[in-house]
């Protein structure tokens, strides 16, 4: 099935479950998350703790293993799922169990201990209720935390109903649990066995905490005298204290629930008597609780990412699902589409090259857009985007190219002759742009023929179905060239950054921004500056994007030396500067860039809020308008910048809050890609078409955006700044 | 009541646990008021102190057989601490069962002294950490009935039990 076809299915079958399920943990998250005064601060901890604790995690594992060992546990340390499986296959058959039951764990997942163990007879049942369906269902999980989101409550009654066909057929979720939970109760009282995962464990007591909500972690530990607990080595942190933020975050990240019902804190073995459960003769506590422990864990991989200076982050993730739930592709697609073999969502681009490889990571990686919407909301600051970002050179590198000959016109950039062709043409798309400039407009038209957009979509996957951008023969800089500042005595002096799409294309919106600035006093320039090395960056080209932010490094130094600000219409390149180039050019030259850029209506606010008079502007004189921000400006927090100017300009502005418009750059372009952005710009269009919003003229900050609301909705909407434009 | 014991009641009700409040000489009988029978349980001294009297004066069976167990509709335990901004009850782990009488029940009765509930989690945990630092041990921190959202929606009652009633023990005047 083609990766079109493979997503269309995904959509149509499971997409309903996934986007409710999904956008409800998200919303949930903002709201819990909203709840702590010191989110920040939490967040900060948890990320220093896990980088303390991953720099020591020899030392660390060591003291695990010795206290472990003095509480009476053993502890195992495996190289990989095989050894993992060999020990844990052993355990089981020393304790001569015919049933296994087991909570959560994706770790187990990873090695697939199940099948493992199941060739050896044994009986094994999964006691969380959703990994339960999924085991009765033979299905695969979709996602990392709730796995079985992308079953509606129906779907379960009839495979409960078929599967079981109890008396009275079951209908409600209440019945569907009471069903669950009566079936399994009886297995895991009748269980030798318990594998449980752990979310964290303590090195100075071997505690280890089990965040669930279903009670039957506790169950699976109390109910048998053997606890096997599986885990991945990155999972210890130094002390029990620890824990504290990773209690507060995990929940309230995860499914935007403020703790789980249960965070068990285990030092196994635990002192709960083991009974018998059919006698009814001898007291609880007159039991003996002669229990053995066993802690497995894993590398798999692991400890090679701990050297690997870029996947190293990886091994912070406290999988709370938090990039899945906030990642527009994820809320279309769910685990099925956007994951590998064990992990889903964003982080499992990291996770799953580290385990499995980049083969594996390479099947599900491009749906990472880069829009880092997960960036916020990972409660230990992983810079998930760059993972992805990572990953795909390293794929674009092991990947043959075909072709070569179509591209070569198109991509000067010749340390990147590993990226396939189409990531080549999107990746370059400054030569494109000139190249359409100057020959526009013919090149518009010769590029609308029905011949240029079969040989497009064959040679480079751009699907037919979108319009392309309009290239306009004057540019930006042509048309600053050509008039003179009407600032004499001006209050500050700026560049204003000549985007790729501004400059080329959306040159409107570049003219009302020199208008806008003037109006509010300021020297504005537009010089020649390259272009950010968003393009290539997006397609996993980071040589040729540090190539790109180099130069426009050298380019704006002397401006920003001559005291200049640094102004940017197009949110995505003003992202780089911001966030990507720190890892992209050294730090100093980062810092300088990052310090003296702004987003424009970020300027535009800071300059009315320091005394210029936003009266020299347009104003709306109460208009109704919709305000669509865009993914990369609002995980920067300027989104409300715009919002604030534009009311105080006297427009009446609604916003959207969908994570991500779906065009993304190039991504909505590509064939493959093509339907699920327009299904992720679904929800941004029933936003922008509910009741009081429908009859608004739209502005959207983002280039991308501006194209996907266009194909999204009959209005035409505009960048914000030619609002404001005298 | 204390700014602690204030929350600690908000965020139980947040959670839709009942709350009720004794003292020493009351707590036997909101025990008896907030059962359902068949009732099992811990004996309480192990917080509360011998003075706080004994489940004995209740219909609650102690030390139950497990077929006791299994048939009771509720467990009645104490609670170590109890943490204020969260509604979270911290359970011991024993060797008297009390995981057992707490999970394997449908209404869990909640015994806490007022004294020991702390103001948030940053306190509780740090309080975790130099108990089982100093004598080891384990803990269940819960907040609230066992649930689940896996079948389609919210259903509180999954695993454990479906009900939480809280008796918040203040020192007596």
């Amino acid at each position: 099935m083609s990766k079109a076809d493979e997503l269309r299915h995904l959509m149509r079958t499971e997409g309903a479950a996934i986007a409710e399920n999904t956008q409800g943990f998200n919303d949930g998250r903002y709201d819990s998350v909203a709840d702590l005064e010191d989110y920040e601060e939490l967040k900060q901890a948890a990320r220093d703790i896990k980088e303390d604790a991953i720099e020591r995690l020899p030392e660390l594992l060591d003291e695990l293993t010795e206290t472990v060992e003095e509480t009476g546990g053993s502890v195992y340390i495996a190289d990989d799922a095989a050894d993992a499986n060999a020990y844990i296959r052993e355990v089981v058959d020393d304790r001569d169990a015919d049933r296994v039951v087991k909570s959560k764990s994706m770790t187990s997942e990873e090695i697939e201990v199940n099948e493992a163990l199941e060739a050896d007879g044994v009986d094994v049942v999964e006691t969380d209720l959703g990994e339960w369906v999924l085991q009765v269902a033979d299905e695969a999980p979709s996602h990392i935390v709730a796995p079985a989101i992308h079953k509606s409550r129906e779907s379960i009654a009839e495979l409960f109903n078929e599967q079981f066909d109890p008396e009275e057929p079951l209908e409600t979720a209440e019945e569907l649990t009471h069903f669950a939970r009566e079936k399994l109760g009886e297995q895991i009282i009748d269980a030798e066995v318990g594998v449980t995962g752990a979310n964290f464990v303590s090195a100075d007591t071997g505690t280890m905490a089990l965040v669930t909500s279903e009670g039957n972690a506790r169950k699976t530990v109390a109910a048998t005298d053997t606890h096997v607990a599986v885990a991945g080595v990155e999972k210890v942190v130094p002390t029990v204290a620890d824990l504290h933020p990773f209690v507060e975050l995990i929940g309230r990240s995860g499914t935007g629930q403020d703790i789980t019902s249960y965070v068990s804190l285990l030092t196994p073995p635990v002192e709960t008597p083991v009974v018998d459960f059919t006698d009814d003769e001898t007291p609880l506590s007159a039991f003996d609780n002669d229990r053995a422990f066993h802690l497995v864990l894993i590398d798999n991989g692991r400890l090679a990412m701990r050297g690997d200076d870029q996947l190293r982050e990886t091994l912070y993730c406290i999988r709370c699902s938090a990039c899945s739930n906030s990642c527009a592709n994820f809320q279309s697609v769910g685990g099925h589409g956007f994951g590998g073999e064990t992990y889903s969502g964003g982080i499992a681009t990291g996770w799953e090259a580290g385990i499995e490889g980049l083969d594996v990571a390479g099947e599900f990686n491009d749906l990472c857009t880069g829009c880092s919407r997960c960036v916020n909301a990972c409660p230990v600051g992983i810079d998930i985007p760059w993972i992805n970002t990572v990953v795909r050179d390293r794929i674009n590198r092991e990947t043959d190219t075909s072709a070569e000959w179509l591209v070569d016109g198109l991509t000067p950039d010749e340390e990147d002759e590993g990226a396939p062709l189409q990531k080549r043409f999107f990746g370059n798309f400054e030569t494109a742009a000139k190249l359409g400039s100057a020959t526009a407009p013919v090149s518009n038209w010769l590029a609308d023929t029905t011949v240029a957009r079969r040989a497009m979509a064959w040679g480079l996957g751009i699907d037919p179905r979108r319009d392309l951008p309009t290239f306009e023969r004057e540019t930006l800089r042509d048309w600053v060239a050509a008039r003179d500042s009407v600032v004499t005595d001006p209050d500050r002096r700026a560049v204003l950054y000549p985007d790729l799409y501004t400059n080329y294309v959306q040159v409107e919106r570049g003219k009302a921004a020199v208008s806008v600035l003037e109006a509010l006093g300021v020297d504005v320039v537009v010089p020649d500056v390259p272009s950010s090395g968003r393009a290539p960056l997006s397609q996993g080209m980071v040589a040729t994007a540090e190539d790109h932010a180099q130069r426009v490094s050298e380019a704006l130094g002397p401006y920003i030396e001559d005291g200049r600000d640094v102004v940017v219409i197009e949110p995505s390149d003003h992202a780089m500067f911001q966030r990507e180039y720190e890892k992209l050019v050294d730090e100093s030259t980062f810092t300088d860039l990052a310090e003296h850029s702004y987003e424009v209506l970020e300027y535009v606010y800071g300059l009315v809020e320091n005394g210029a008079d936003a009266a020299a502007l347009s104003t709306g004189d109460g208009a109704e308008i919709a305000y669509h921000s865009h993914c990369q400006q609002r995980t920067l927090g300027l989104e409300a910048h715009t919002a604030a100017v534009l009311e105080q300009c006297d427009y009446d502005v609604v916003t959207s809050d969908v994570e991500c418009c779906g065009m993304a750059g190039s991504f909505g372009y590509k064939s493959d890609y093509y339907e699920l952005s327009m299904d992720v710009g679904g929800r941004l269009r029933d936003q922008l078409e509910a009741d009081g919003v429908d009859d608004r003229p739209v502005v959207a900050s983002g280039t991308s955006c501006l194209e996907q609301i266009d194909a999204l909705l009959e209005r035409h909407p505009r960048h914000p700044v030619e609002l404001l434009a005298p | 009541m204390g700014k602690t014991s204030a929350a600690f009641e908000t965020s139980l009700d947040e959670l839709g646990v009942t709350v009720t409040t004794a003292d020493e000489r009351t707590v036997t009988a909101e025990i008896t008021a907030a059962i359902t029978e068949p009732a099992v349980g811990v004996e309480l001294d192990e917080t509360l102190g011998a003075s706080a009297g004994s489940l004995a004066e209740t219909p609650v069976v102690v030390d139950p057989t497990p077929a006791a167990l299994r048939d009771a509709t509720t467990g009645v335990t104490e609670a170590t601490l109890g943490v204020g901004d969260y509604g979270s009850l911290v359970l011991s782990m024993t060797g008297r069962a009390s995981e057992l009488v707490s999970l394997f029940v449908n209404r869990h009765v909640v015994v806490v002294r007022a004294a020991d509930v702390l103001p948030d989690m940053d306190a509780t945990i740090q309080s975790l950490h130099e108990r089982f630092n100093r004598a080891g041990g384990s803990a269940i921190v819960a907040t609230g009935p066992s649930a689940t959202a896996d079948m389609g929606e919210l259903v509180k009652g999954a695993h454990g039990p479906k009900t939480v009633h809280v008796i918040v023990v203040e020192e007596a005047e």
